[in-house]
């Protein structure tokens, strides 16, 4: 039997009572078990969105179904099987660590004996535990973070909707958050991520959406976006003084320093022929690294030249 | 999904009760003080010089509008200022976001304000025993009457709550309708002392009818009829709790 797809969205429309076009009519479908990116520049429609599958914004027109059940006629079961971390906090900085999750559990239905269970276990999972009866305005930003996480799994959702949760996030914690998030896919958990970290989203999404002006520009899986690269930039470091003038045959080139170049290699090219070339002119290579992240070029020439 | 439910409201009235004891001095205390005040100055300094109203000394008279105004008082103020916070904190989005039905909601937040409103009630009515000799003349009534005016006032709290966009807004009730109400409802005077045209002016004030009719359970008299003004209380909380559920559900001042 095919598995349900996690989420639906056929031409999802929102027009802010200003006017402000948010989404001009998206079609969006998440399969169960994915890990998808949905990207976009800021004001892109991507908060709006997961807005309106929490039912915190009201949608203008179009459908949303989650596991198959409607937003419109099934709202309840729609947010049975949701769990929402946003991107601004928003849990009572009065309340402890601890109370916000276990009353997070209450709203759900969940009686108050395993809440207590699954709110221990949550905090020690996110390295929360010794702050469990602290009060939550007092906590750091990362530790904010994970709180929103641990609260959005209280319920045991089976979509997980993360908006922006490694922002501000410093590099070792979001590490340990991204092998927390992929551990939680790779046990069945549906996971849809929007981010401003590129590089994060290609280390952890299997299929790609991104959305821009309040549509959906590409809806594909990562490989095949990433095929749309025509060419990478590489930054070269050699270990001597660049000659004058160098002869790429195979690349275009500039020169950026005495001794480093940027070359540019489209998706026939490889790397070990330039390296010889370079090699026969004398030069060393020392050092070689993408200039940016592949996700990040592929989504710059998307957003700024969707044709 | 009716335990579910139950689970919920449950949460949220834990949670908002636990919210009264942990901000006591926020929550209980200032009633207590604020009666002891009015026991003391109107009731024992003005109220000698004052003597009895309808056979009943002034202390006697003036004890059952305190306590109905601190219950009424302190239901709209829990749930208006509690509900704000959570949506002034974004937290509201948790149970937005939540299973929970609106009736589960309003009747969690409504819990929370009768909690406090009963709590200050059973507060001041202690207070009041330094005081004044009240007996009870009808007890149903005295029940009756408390519990749907904290009802009432907490269900109209949560309106306030879902109209205001900044704390201000909290205030503005209160402060210009529900205190100048309260004041000319008749806790400190029957209206039988007024002329013809305040008479007949006071019978628009709701309030009053709340003050007469829990005040004819401590003394069996009223100036107005109670058993239509207890029905009149009930139309009312249905009006209003109608109108908190066609706003949540409609996600008047919480959605976008």
């Amino acid at each position: 039997m095919p598995k349900r797809n996690a989420l639906e969205i056929k031409q999802l429309k929102k027009f802010y009572p200003n006017g402000f076009p948010a989404l001009k009519g998206i079609d969006l479908t998440v399969k169960a078990n994915d890990f998808f990116g949905l990207l976009g520049p800021n004001g892109a429609g991507k908060s709006t969105t997961i807005g309106i599958i929490s039912s915190l914004i009201t949608k203008t027109e179009g459908t949303v179904k989650v596991f198959g059940h409607d937003l419109d006629s099934d709202q309840q079961n729609v947010k049975r099987h949701l769990g929402i971390v946003p991107q601004e906090f928003n849990f009572s900085i009065f309340e402890t660590p601890m109370q916000i999750l276990v009353n997070q559990a209450g709203y759900y239905g969940v009686p108050f004996r395993v809440a207590n269970t699954r709110a221990k276990e949550l905090l020690e999972l996110m390295g929360l535990w010794e702050k469990r009866n602290s009060m939550a305005g007092g906590l750091s930003g990362g530790q904010k973070r994970r709180l929103m996480i641990a609260r959005a799994l209280v319920h045991e959702p089976k979509l997980l909707i993360l908006d922006e949760p490694t922002a501000g996030v410093d590099i070792s914690l979001r590490r340990l958050m991204w092998d927390l998030l992929q551990k939680l896919n790779k046990d069945g958990l549906t996971i849809i991520l929007t981010t401003h970290y590129l590089e994060e989203a290609e280390a952890l999404c299997k299929n790609i959406g991104i959305i821009d002006n309040g549509q959906i520009i590409q809806n594909t899986t990562k490989k095949e976006l990433l095929s749309l690269l025509p060419s990478e930039s590489f930054i070269i470091e050699t270990t001597k003084k660049l000659p004058k003038t160098i002869s790429l045959s195979c690349t275009q080139h500039q020169t950026l320093s005495d001794n480093s170049i940027e070359v540019q290699l489209n998706t026939e090219q490889n790397l070990n022929d330039l390296v010889l070339e370079l090699n026969k002119q004398d030069i060393i290579v020392k050092r070689l690294s993408a200039k940016a992240n592949r996700l990040e070029e592929v989504f710059l020439q998307l957003v700024e030249d969707p044709k | 999904m009716i335990k579910e439910q139950y689970i919920g409201l449950s949460t949220i009235a834990r949670k908002e009760v636990s919210r009264i004891f942990r901000i006591w001095i926020q929550t209980l205390l200032p009633s207590a003080i604020t009666m002891t005040l009015y026991f003391v100055i109107f009731g024992s300094f003005l109220g000698s010089r004052i003597g009895q109203i309808q056979d009943i000394s002034y202390l006697d008279f003036i004890a059952p509008g305190l306590i109905i105004m601190s219950v009424l008082n302190n239901s709209y103020y829990n749930v208006v200022s509690s509900f704000f916070s959570a949506k002034f904190s974004k937290s509201v989005e948790e149970l937005l976001i939540s299973p929970l039905s609106p009736s589960m909601i309003i009747l969690g937040y409504v819990m929370g304000g009768m909690a406090r409103g009963l709590l200050t009630g059973l507060i001041v009515t202690i207070i009041s025993m330094w005081f004044t000799t009240l007996s009870i003349y009808s007890l149903w009534v005295v029940i009756s009457t408390i519990f749907l005016t904290s009802l009432l006032f907490s269900i109209a709290g949560f309106i306030n709550a879902l109209f205001s966009k900044k704390f201000d807004d909290v205030s503005i009730v209160p402060t210009f309708i529900l205190t100048p109400l309260i004041y000319l409802g008749g806790i400190f005077y029957s209206i039988e002392s007024l002329s013809p045209f305040w008479q007949t002016l006071s019978k628009f004030n709701p309030i009053l009818y709340i003050i007469n009719t829990f005040r004819y359970g401590f003394f069996g008299i009223s100036d107005i009829p109670v058993f239509e003004s207890l029905i009149s209380i009930v139309i009312a909380i249905f009006i209003l709790w109608s109108t908190a559920h066609y706003l949540l559900r409609k996600g008047f001042g919480t959605n976008l």
